[in-house]
Parts: structure tokens; C-alpha cells; sequence
């Protein structure tokens, strides 16, 4: 089998190019958001906000609401709770953090097991890649077109608050708006990537793209290309991997994702280890020469 | 003529502590007023208050005139930060630091027009940072990251300057930069609020000085400010060592 056929294969399957699609769009749509919460300091928030949208998810569906809506109201209601447990008590915010999503998660683990529905546990949990229909992929490409929108758009305005909050605010801007807009998207967000890796590994995307990008740059700019970049890369190698081993899709996405960081942790030509240790060498050398 | 500051008798707590005591400030258009106290003693509370950040439980904040919020929304109000508010690792250029001082003249997406490229160049040309313009902003010395921040204020277009601390750190030729800078400022008619622990400089620095414990103890001349026995009230025993040290 050469290359051609090799890649060409599992797009004859319907369900294989859906897949290949949600991953595409969730792994650029996280990727982009990923790197503002990388520079903020908001990956554990990432975390939670992720987590804490199942109960959201689970209650939309049996009113029939918009998933994105539920997700909304309880992403917002997770960042309230842990702002109001961690200001009004001497916990510090990983405790809030972690008190926060981890009920409202457990909740919506319970509302799953009570609800009569064709509502997977397992699906929500791990994903459902494979079994992606033509509703599912249209909801996606809805709700990440317009956060993804959103996000390029007021990007420049999302980076200054990422930077310098008290300078938008000089600048007659509302931070805490801007802020919650960037909460809300994440929530959004939160509902696209569940399809594809679910709500354990949602984090992993909101991550480890920024985090990667962030050692391979000095500029923003680039970090919003080359996230995207990568996270779409490891997205499609996860998908195809899986496709040959038969192994979990959503778990192939992410260790691909893992890996392309382990790389770039290592051979980043700046920020690597290696080009660390190269230059303190290089350094030692060129100080024992001189004290020659 | 309206007051460029006009804060009268603000006080702030945080919680239970007192930060601002009955405070009142009042800054001329075209100053230079240093602003002197111990860590402590209210000086960046007094910044947050002016620039609207904090609330004060009493008392009344004026900038140009009109509410702090109005002062901000026309783009009044430039402020450089501490250093250690800043991530200096942020992916950022100081060509790109400096354009966000334009972010109030531009549209919805921030999109730069030539106008704002204009100015941005300007005012990299005016503290000497044209050269280094492409750089990551954490790869400044401490002094050219001072004036890379003057100049976003300056690409603003501000008419009052708050600069807290902006000496920390900083050379003594990047310091003599800077003042140059700021008396600048001051003579185009701009107002500049600037606290400092550099006594000898303030002189050289500033036409008006007040010295902060809670309390404004007093405003005035920076020479008469820093008499003894005026240091004395706000930092205690043996001033003038305690602040040439600093």
C-alpha cells in the first residue's frame, strides 16, 4: 500500500471524514483559545470551565434546549462559584477550583445516570469520534465558526487584556467584560471539543497547543498560527493512527498533541532543553578559555 | 483653568485598613508633581483611585474636569506600570506595546491606520527605542523597558501621565532620559504624576511634591518637601539615609 492509498483509505467511510472534520475544527478552535489561557494563567480554569459544562450539557438535552446554551449558563456559574469561594473564605482558587468543577461535574454524572435518554456516559466522557452524525458535525461547525470569529476579531483586545489589564482599563475598556467574554467563549468552546476527545481530555486541547507554541516563539502573532498549526497536525495523525491500531481516537489526538510538545519541549531551537544545555556549555567553554 | 487632578478628600480602605486618609490632591495642567512616601503609605492606592480602579468610600475624584471614567474613555489618562506587574515574557513586541496606546483611536478589530503607525513610530523616536522596535519586550534593559512604556503614553496622546515607581531598576542615563522626557511633557501643557523613593532627583525631577503617610502631609515645593524635618513625618527617624538608600 503506498502513501496515497495509505491516507486515502479511511476517507471512503463516512464516519472517518466526519471525525477527521469535528477533530480538525475542535483541535484549531481550542488551539487559538489556548493561547490566551496559557498566558493568562488560566489552564487549570480551562480545566474546570471544561468540566464543569457536562451539567449544562445533560439539562439542555432534556429540555431540548441549544447544548451551547446550558454549557454557557454553567461555565459562568463555575467561574462565579470559584471567584465567590475563593473571596469569601480563606481558600486560596486551586481549592475553589477544585471543589467547584468537581461537584458540578459529579452532578452531571448524575443527572446522566438518572435521565432516560440515549445520552451516552461514555461518549461525553471519552468522546464519540467514530460516531459523529450529520447534526452533530453541523453543530459544530456552527458554534466553532462563530467562536472562532469572535476570538480573530477582538483578538488584539483579548491579547492587551491577557497583558496588561490595568492599561485596558486606562483606556476607558471594561477588563471584566472582556474577560467574561473570553469565559464565555471557552464554554463554547468546551461543547465542540467534548464531541471529539469528551470532557476529560477537552483540557488537554485547551493546553498543551498554546504551551507548544509558546516555546517555539516570541510573538503572538505567530503563537495564533503556529497552535492552530500544530494542534490540526496532531488531530489529523491522531485520527489516522487510530484508524490503523484500532485504538481510542480521542486518546490518539491527545498523545499525538502530547508528543508534538515532548518534541518542541526538547528541540524548540530557543526555548528547547537541548538548546539550553547547548548554550550554558558554549558559555563555559568560551569563560574556560578565557581564564586560560 | 480645570485641574488635570482633582482629588479631594478621598479615603480607601481595603477591608478594615485604612489605605487613604482624607486625601486631597490637586495637579496642575503642564507639572510635574512627585509623589513620596513610605512602601505603604498609600501612593499606588492613590494611583488606583485616580485612574479609577477603586472606589473611594469618601470624597470626590475629578480628572480633567469630569468623572475618571470619562477622563479614560477620551484617552486622558496614560499610565506605566510597576515592573513587577509586568510578565516580561509575554510573547509581545515593543513596537506591539507601544501600538496598544493607540487601541483607543482605532476601530472595533484595533486594526492600525496610518495615523496610528505614524504616531507609534514617533514615539519610539522620541525615547530612543527606534532601533530596538522588533524586539520581545523582556529582552530591554530595565531602563529602555521604562521608556518603552513612556512611549505607549505618549502614542496615546495622554494628557496625564501616572508613573508608579518608574525609576526601580532603571540607570542613571535612562533616569536623565526619562525626566528629560516627562519635563517635556509638562511644557507641552501634559500633567505628570510619578512617585518615586529618588529624593536627590526629585528636584531636578519635579516642580510640586507631596509627601504621602495615608494622609497628604504636604504639597508643595519639592525643596521645602524634603526639608528634614518634613521627611521626617512620613518616614520616621533619619530620613535622608533611609532615602538615598532606597
Amino acid at each position: 500500500m503506498n502513501l496515497i492509498e495509505l491516507l486515502a483509505e479511511p476517507l471512503s467511510y463516512t464516519f472517518m471524514v466526519r471525525a477527521l472534520a469535528v477533530t480538525v475544527i475542535a483541535a484549531i478552535l481550542c488551539a487559538v483559545l489556548s493561547c490566551w489561557l496559557v498566558l493568562i494563567g488560566w489552564s487549570l480554569m480551562g480545566d474546570a470551565v471544561s468540566h464543569a459544562v457536562l451539567p449544562g450539557v445533560v439539562l439542555a438535552y432534556i429540555v431540548g434546549a441549544p447544548f451551547a446554551l446550558g454549557a454557557l449558563v454553567f461555565g459562568f456559574l463555575a467561574v462565579a462559584l470559584i471567584g465567590g469561594v475563593r473571596d469569601t473564605s480563606r481558600l486560596k482558587e486551586d481549592a475553589a477550583i477544585g471543589i467547584v468543577f468537581t461537584t458540578l461535574f459529579s452532578f452531571g454524572l448524575v443527572l446522566i445516570s438518572v435521565t432516560p435518554s440515549h445520552l451516552d456516559l461514555n461518549h461525553i466522557i471519552f468522546g464519540n469520534l467514530l460516531g459523529v452524525s450529520a447534526a452533530d458535525l453541523w453543530q459544530v461547525i456552527i458554534l466553532g465558526a462563530v467562536t472562532f470569529l469572535i476570538l480573530v476579531l477582538k483578538r488584539k483586545d483579548f491579547t492587551l487584556y491577557a497583558f496588561d489589564s490595568t492599561h485596558a482599563h486606562a483606556l476607558g475598556m471594561n477588563p471584566r467584560l472582556i474577560g467574561a467574554v473570553l469565559l464565555g467563549l471557552l464554554a463554547m468552546t468546551s461543547v465542540v471539543a467534548l464531541q471529539a476527545v469528551g470532557v476529560i481530555l477537552v483540557v488537554a486541547m485547551l493546553i498543551i497547543p498554546g504551551a507548544s507554541a509558546y516555546l517555539l516563539t516570541n510573538s503572538f502573532g505567530k503563537m495564533l498560527i503556529i497552535a492552530p498549526g500544530l494542534a490540526a497536525l496532531a488531530g489529523i495523525i491522531g485520527v489516522y493512527v487510530s484508524y490503523y491500531v484500532d485504538a481510542s481516537t480521542g486518546g490518539m489526538v491527545v498523545l499525538s498533541q502530547g508528543a508534538i510538545f515532548v518534541l518542541v519541549y526538547l528541540f524548540s531551537p530557543r526555548q528547547g532543553l537541548v538548546a539550553h544545555r547547548l548554550m550554558l556549555l558554549r558559555r563555559r567553554k568560551t569563560l574556560e578559555a578565557a581564564a586560560k | 483653568m480645570t485641574l488635570a487632578i482633582d482629588v479631594d478628600a478621598a479615603t480607601v480602605h481595603y477591608g478594615t485598613v485604612l489605605a487613604l486618609d482624607k486625601a486631597s490632591v490637586q495637579l496642575e495642567r503642564g507639572s510635574v508633581c512627585g509623589l513620596v512616601g513610605m512602601n505603604g503609605s498609600g501612593k499606588s492606592t492613590l494611583f488606583k483611585t485616580i485612574m479609577g480602579l477603586l472606589k473611594p468610600d469618601t470624597g470626590k475624584v475629578l480628572v480633567n474636569g469630569s468623572s475618571p471614567l470619562q477622563a479614560r474613555k477620551s484617552g486622558a489618562i496614560g499610565y506605566v506600570p510597576q515592573n513587577e506587574a509586568v510578565d516580561w515574557d509575554f510573547p509581545i513586541s515593543v513596537r506591539e506595546v507601544v501600538m496598544t496606546g493607540r487601541y483607543g483611536h482605532m476601530g472595533f478589530t484595533r486594526r492600525p491606520k496610518k495615523a496610528d503607525q505614524i504616531a507609534v513610530d514617533a514615539a519610539l523616536e522620541r525615547v530612543d527605542l527606534a532601533e530596538h522596535a522588533g524586539r520581545q519586550i523582556g529582552q530591554l534593559s530595565g531602563g529602555q523597558k521604562k521608556r518603552a512604556f513612556v512611549a505607549r503614553c505618549i502614542a496615546q496622546e495622554s494628557n496625564i501621565m501616572l508613573l508608579d515607581e518608574p525609576f526601580a531598576g532603571v540607570d542613571k542615563r535612562s533616569e536623565a532620559t526619562i525626566t528629560k522626557l516627562l519635563r517635556e511633557v509638562a511644557d507641552q501643557g501634559g500633567s505628570v504624576l510619578i512617585s518615586t523613593h529618588d529624593l536627590h532627583a526629585l528636584p531636578t525631577l519635579a516642580d510640586q511634591a507631596i509627601l504621602l503617610m495615608r494622609k497628604v502631609l504636604m504639597q508643595g515645593d519639592p525643596q521645602l518637601v524634603l526639608q528634614p524635618e518634613n521627611l521626617a513625618m512620613a518616614f520616621g527617624l533619619d530620613p535622608m539615609n533611609r532615602g538615598g538608600a532606597a
